[in-house]
């Protein structure tokens, strides 16, 4: 590589995970196979309360192949062990005891009673059956409100209450803004609704595996988990296991999408097990088990009250929420609404602002982040209820939005909720989204329709969204009682010959890292692209890490290797210099060559590499080593942003909605590899839409899941999804070296609301003001029917 | 019961319970874990295999019902170390992220331009409604699609000849395997 | 997920097949495609003890000319149904319902007769076979006999035929010359239909002659839309006339109710469907 050669970073490279996965030489978790390995198999409990009388496994221990049998008494005799919850949101949080496997009681359906090891996984599935549960059906709570009220069933007894915390910010009390009830009574215009945020399955596709090995000097796990490292801590902490003695590792994982950030009981049960019986242990679900057990997203019920002055300046905003956490607590599910929390106030200038929480406790599977965690539920109801507000005021929607949002000279701006927004262009955006949508030219045609009475209907949505991410600085998260910090780490090693490995925290499982990874240290050390590798998802190569979620890897984990790069620079300038026979001020650094200034004399970094392997003729008192490691811990998050444009037709005969044309501008700062920000972008929005229209997790009066299959949890197919339309601004972030805003949650977040919107423009003469999501057909036709009432 | 199955070029004899799923056999006693299973319900198609030249959710085959069959899993695309066209099409398009449902829609998408070389869009969208992927949203998958379509044409280059799956080649067998005769080469798609 | 353990034959002739069935009762299954019957055996909501697989049977695999019918051999696939020009000349009813089953790699192993006899309601082949009164031919240990498709769908998951019984093929009258569509609603792509409306008109000059339709998951088993059929029979086959006999569609049903769709609502999905179905039929 020369001084001239074009920046990998910007480049749309192809990714270097592909080859193998595209050709099945993959290493998901349930591909591997040890000697004598034994297999496990978790019965569930069918109720979703229910007091255990009695479990016999004596007909199962006798089934061929089967080796052991445990229930809550063999695995936990002493009733120690419960499930971490790593966020305490306030210091009285009611924090259940989550057991490995249910002892007395179970609180959902799909609650382990008992685990089965045997030789095969056929033969541990077939000893379920002859297992024998005796179960007392206690009432079910399933409704949070519900929940709630006097006199109901408490599930969890010894708290006494199903309120799990209650959680308040107030913009009048922190100083940051003014009082809302006094904007509230001063209100010439103010809009109240209520927004549900259905409960959603994250469907990773590849189901949750473990693997644990207790041969050997330590316990090697191996997990389709986004957070070997924070798996590894927890299981140290939870079993009382000393952290050295235990290895994690995820192997290749097929997604995530914050379903994989759990600590879950069956990898603790794995872990139990293999070390009862001393022989390697895999457990391996099937889809269903997962939708039942898998934790769940979203499931919010969101009061939002937004008030303003006549001609359209927001004035203050109130929040109340009720959040379901389920039956216990997720590992960080207390703290969703919070990341939300300062996000309903989104791109705007809003003077007072209050927003209160309340965290439930139902008989349902728990909950607990799925991508966007939080800030897509706050995004929803703020800009939905701007455009019920633009009908109340009786404005263009995009132009209510204009008057409010912070204009670009206005930056860094510190908004209500408190946090420094360091950069951003709405305007930029939301222009450019116009142009390739044709707004004009839609709202042309659906005047046309209206007045045709067609019964296909057009509707435009808007959704002008901004987000925090690169979760996080870790001051701000001690603040709000997070369980950790949220530095990430990375290393670079120089080989002999020339060759990087780079070492990340940051556990990928589908976001391309190896590739993206390799273009940000090929600029700085100037080597090639192929001759780095980039590892990740082992806590024996890779002890300190913080993980992938929160749209934090490249923001935080990128910004650590850039400075671990400088680092290995700073390491091999004295080298280099006394290679070159000069001072080490007399060495400039670029394009991987280190040369002597104003000369034609230099040395590759590869050379150099060689020569500190070889020992031969360093410096004096030089230690021979390039390699380096560097921990960034950012002092902001980073606020990426964007304009999406939905258009829809409504089918009224029939209630269908098809998306017509979809337009996303995003701003998520710099790019390092345009091909990969796009498929983030693509892949969020599906899932974003897929919430609008397709999905939701159901439970029956009973507390069944009735959606537990890919059969009735509808996921979209590509035959259900539009073409989008993405471009992008850049507008650099100013919280990291690289300018970096990251994108793993932006599409996700933002078309939720852009497509109810677009449903209900579409219906808003036919006396619609609102769709339940998802907007299934039979909601919207019902929609119409109550509407024409 | 025993069966024989010719599976990526090789054929193999086993003795497998009738309940073993043709998935569980290519996976655990063949060691072809490049299928994999997604779901239960026959759904996701991240089992898709070719069996004796269509595409079918290995999943809900059992392997007593393959005795005699010829499949084709992802790992028998490639050949003389270069990847199927469709392969190739899939990296040249970042039509996959975590890869977890990428073999079953690439066989599935071998299957589609068998059928129909040239498809429009709406027609790869349809090809592939038994195939589920939560990281693409699909955009660059149909794109990656039609990019092999192009690609495979007639005329298109030596590659077009790969709609063909591969026949044997003494050098992709493994070593371990029984190799008792030649399995003979199918087209894929071609009933 | 793995099936419980059972026993397998795959026998090579009808009467070794029925001779098999015969001798596991209750607890035998017939294996067809395999489609819809392996994800219950996964899920472990059924548990036979002995599948009979009558893909060996080279006899149940044709499809042929006979007389004035057309007869689908139980074993062909939806693939192989879906391109047979027999079948899509004088039983186009089927060839449009059978493109939007399932999803390709289902309907490579997926077969006409597995859905027939499985009777699911919001299967898709039962209502264009009802709408056609086409005859399924069942094969016991006392010889063959011939269900009218009216009496062969009992219930939920329920047909006329013993568990000892097979079916072996469907005849179908030629409908030669009718116009036929299969309008499906489903909730995604690869969901089963909510509703779908099968219907196959003949037309005399601009005037519909006769009119054959069948509703999907309308009850516990496909219906006919009589009340359609009469209303439509010798009127002009204009959009008037259409969306008022379509309005009777839901007459005589009994639409289950679940979360996606209401009886009230799939009364009146029916009625829409059907008016599109015909105006498509129509062209």
């Amino acid at each position: 590589m020369t001084a001239t050669a074009e920046p990998e970073v910007g480049k749309a490279r192809l990714r270097k995970e592909d080859e193998r996965l595209v050709t099945g030489r993959t290493r998901w978790t349930d591909n591997i196979t040890l000697p004598g390995m034994l297999h496990l198999a978790v019965l569930r409990s069918p109720l979703a309360h229910a007091r255990i009388a009695e479990i016999d496994t004596s007909a199962a221990r006798e089934m061929p192949g089967v080796i052991a049998v445990f229930t809550a008494k063999d695995l936990d005799p002493a009733r120690e062990i419960g499930l971490p919850c790593a966020w305490p949101v306030t210091p009285d949080m009611k924090h259940p005891r989550r057991p490995v496997l249910a002892a007395d009681k179970v609180n959902f359906a799909g609650e382990g009673v008992a685990v089965v090891a045997a030789r095969s996984a056929a033969e541990a599935q077939d000893a379920l059956e002859a297992i024998d549960v005796e179960y007392e059906d206690l009432p079910v709570v399933l409704d949070m409100e519900a929940a709630l009220a006097e006199g109901t069933t408490v599930i969890h007894e010894d708290l006494g209450t199903n309120e799990n915390a209650v959680w308040v910010f107030d913009s009048g009390e922190a100083g940051t803004g003014g009082d809302v009830q006094q904007a509230i009574t001063d209100a010439e215009v103010t809009v109240t609704r209520r927004f549900r945020q259905q409960r959603l399955v994250p469907a990773f596709m590849e189901p949750r595996a473990t693997v644990v090995d207790p041969t050997g000097p330590q316990l090697t796990v191996w997990s389709s988990t986004q957070i070997p490292h924070i798996l590894r801590v927890m299981t140290a902490l939870t079993l009382g296991l000393p952290e050295h003695k235990l290895r994690v590792i995820a192997p290749d994982v097929g997604g995530g999408f914050g379903g994989k950030i759990g600590v879950l009981p069956e990898e603790l049960m794995t872990l139990l097990v293999a070390r009862k019986l001393g022989k390697p242990v895999k457990w391996n679900e099937s889809r269903s088990d997962c939708m039942a057990t898998a934790h769940h997203g979203r499931d919010q019920i969101q009061d939002i009250t937004i008030t303003a002055t006549r001609d359209g300046t927001i004035t203050g905003l109130k929040v109340d929420l009720l959040a379901d956490m389920g039956a216990y607590l997720g590992v960080v599910a207390p703290g969703v609404p919070l990341l939300g929390a300062f996000m309903f106030n989104a791109i705007y200038k809003i003077p007072s602002y209050r927003f209160a929480c309340t965290n439930v406790f139902t008989n349902k599977t728990i909950t607990d982040a799925y991508r966007g965690a939080g800030r897509p539920e706050a995004t929803f109801a703020i800009e939905r209820i701007m455009d019920e507000l633009a009908v109340e005021l009786d404005m263009d929607p995009l132009a209510l939005r204009e008057k409010n949002w912070i204009k670009h000279e206005e930056f860094p701006y510190t908004t209500v909720a408190g946090l420094t927004y360091d950069s951003g262009n709405y305007e930029a955006a939301t222009e450019r989204a116009k142009q390739l949508f044709d707004y004009d030219g839609l709202r042309r045609e659906q005047e046309a329709r209206r007045a045709s009475n067609d019964p296909v209907q057009l509707g435009i949505g808007i959704s002008t969204y901004t987000e925090m991410c690169g979760l996080a600085p870790s001051r701000v998260l001690g603040s709000l009682a997070y369980g950790a910090g949220g530095w990430e780490h990375a290393a670079i090693r120089m080989l002999p010959t020339g060759k990087v490995e780079v070492v990340t925290g940051s556990s990928a499982h589908g976001q391309g890292h190896e590739t993206a990874w390799s273009q940000i240290v090929a600029d700085q050390l100037g080597v090639p692209f192929e001759d780095i590798e980039v590892l990740h998802g082992d806590t024996q190569f890779s002890p300190r890490g913080m993980d992938t979620y929160g749209s934090r890897s490249l923001t935080v984990g990128g910004t650590a290797l850039v400075l671990a790069a400088h680092r290995v620079l700073d390491k091999a300038k004295p080298v280099a210099a006394h290679l070159l026979e000069c001072a080490v001020d007399d060495i400039e650094f670029a394009g991987g060559k280190f040369a002597v200034k104003g000369t034609d004399k230099s040395v590759g970094i590869q050379d150099v590499a060689l020569a500190v392997f070889a020992a031969h003729d360093l410096p004096d008192g030089y230690e021979a080593n390039l390699d380096s490691d560097a921990t960034f811990d950012p002092d902001n998050f980073s606020y990426p942003h964007g304009t999406h444009l939905c258009a829809t037709e409504v089918d009224t005969e029939t209630g269908r909605v098809s998306i017509r044309s979809y337009v996303c501008v995003d701003d998520v700062g710099k790019v390092v590899n345009p091909l990969i920000v796009e498929g983030q972008v693509h892949g969020g929005l599906a899932q974003g839409i897929a919430q609008a229209l397709y999905e939701e997790a159901v439970h029956d009066e009973s507390g069944t899941l009735t959606s537990g299959t890919f059969a009735d949890y509808h996921l979209p197919s590509a035959a259900d999804l539009p073409t989008f339309v993405t471009d992008r601004t850049e507008t650099p972030s100013t919280t990291n070296p690289l300018g970096v805003k990251g994108v793993g949650e932006a599409g996700t977040i933002a078309s939720t609301p852009a497509v109810v919107n677009a449903i209900v423009d579409a219906l808003r003469h036919m006396g619609v003001a609102d769709v339940e999501m998802p907007c299934s057909p039979m909601r919207v036709w019902q929609a119409i029917q109550g509407g024409a009432r | 019961m025993r069966i024989t199955v010719g599976v990526d070029g090789t054929r193999y004899t086993d003795d497998v319970e009738p309940r073993m799923l043709l998935v569980h056999y290519l996976r655990e006693r063949l060691g072809k874990t490049g299928t994999v299973v997604g779901c239960d319900t026959s759904n996701c198609g991240a089992c898709t295999v070719h069996l004796d030249g269509h595409s079918v959710k290995s999943c809900s085959v059992l392997a007593v019902q393959a005795d005699g069959s010829e499949v084709t899993t992802i790992e028998g695309l490639a050949r003389d170390g270069r990847m199927h066209p469709v392969q190739q099409a899939f990296r040249d398009n970042h039509a996959l992220q975590c890869g977890f449902c990428t073999p079953g829609m690439i066989m599935q998408a071998i299957d589609l331009l068998a059928d129909d070389p040239d498809p429009d869009d709406n027609a790869v969208r349809h090809g592939l409604e038994g195939n589920l992927c939560r990281c693409t949203g699909y955009q660059n998958i149909v794109r990656a699609v039609r990019d092999a379509a192009s690609k495979m044409a007639p005329g298109a280059g030596p590659a077009a000849e790969q709609v063909a799956e591969p026949t044997l080649d003494p050098a992709s067998r493994s070593s371990d395997a029984d190799i008792s005769a030649p399995a003979p080469s199918h087209t894929g798609g071609g009933s | 997920m793995i099936p419980a353990r059972f026993d397998y034959v795959a026998p090579t002739t009808v009467d070794e097949a029925v001779r098999a069935l015969a001798d596991a009762g209750e607890d035998g299954k017939v294996i067809a495609g395999g489609q819809s019957l392996l994800p219950v055996l996964r899920m472990r909501l059924a548990a036979p003890t002995k599948l009979v697989d009558i893909g060996r049977i080279p006899e149940l695999r044709a499809i042929r000319e006979d007389g004035d019918a057309i007869v689908i051999g139980a074993m062909a696939t939806h693939y192989e149904v879906q391109r047979d020009p027999l079948v899509r000349e004088h039983a186009a009813l089927i060839t449009a319902a059978t493109d939007t089953v399932a999803d390709p790699q289902v309907r490579h192993r997926g077969t006409f007769g597995g859905s027939i006899a499985h009777a699911d309601p919001a299967g898709d082949l039962l209502a264009p076979a009802l709408a056609m009164d086409a005859e399924m031919v069942v094969a016991g240990m006392d010889g063959r006999r011939t269900v009218p498709a009216a009496e062969y769908f009992v219930d939920f998951f329920t047909t006329a035929m013993t568990p000892a019984e097979l079916l072996v093929e469907v005849r179908l009258p030629k409908y030669t010359g009718w116009r036929a569509h299969y309008e499906k609603f489903n909730r995604v792509a690869q969901s089963w239909s909510m509703v779908a409306v099968a219907a196959m008109v003949r037309t005399d000059g601009g005037t519909i002659a006769e009119a054959r339709i069948g509703l999907t998951n309308m009850a516990s088993v496909p219906v006919r839309a009589r009340a359609v059929e009469d209303a439509l029979v010798g009127q002009a086959a204009t959009a008037e006339n259409i969306k008022a006999a379509a309005a009777n569609a839901a007459n005589g049903t009994s639409p289950t109710s679940d979360g996606n769709a209401d009886g009230e609502y799939r009364s009146h999905l029916a009625r829409v469907l059907t008016g599109r179905a015909l105006t498509a039929a129509i062209g």
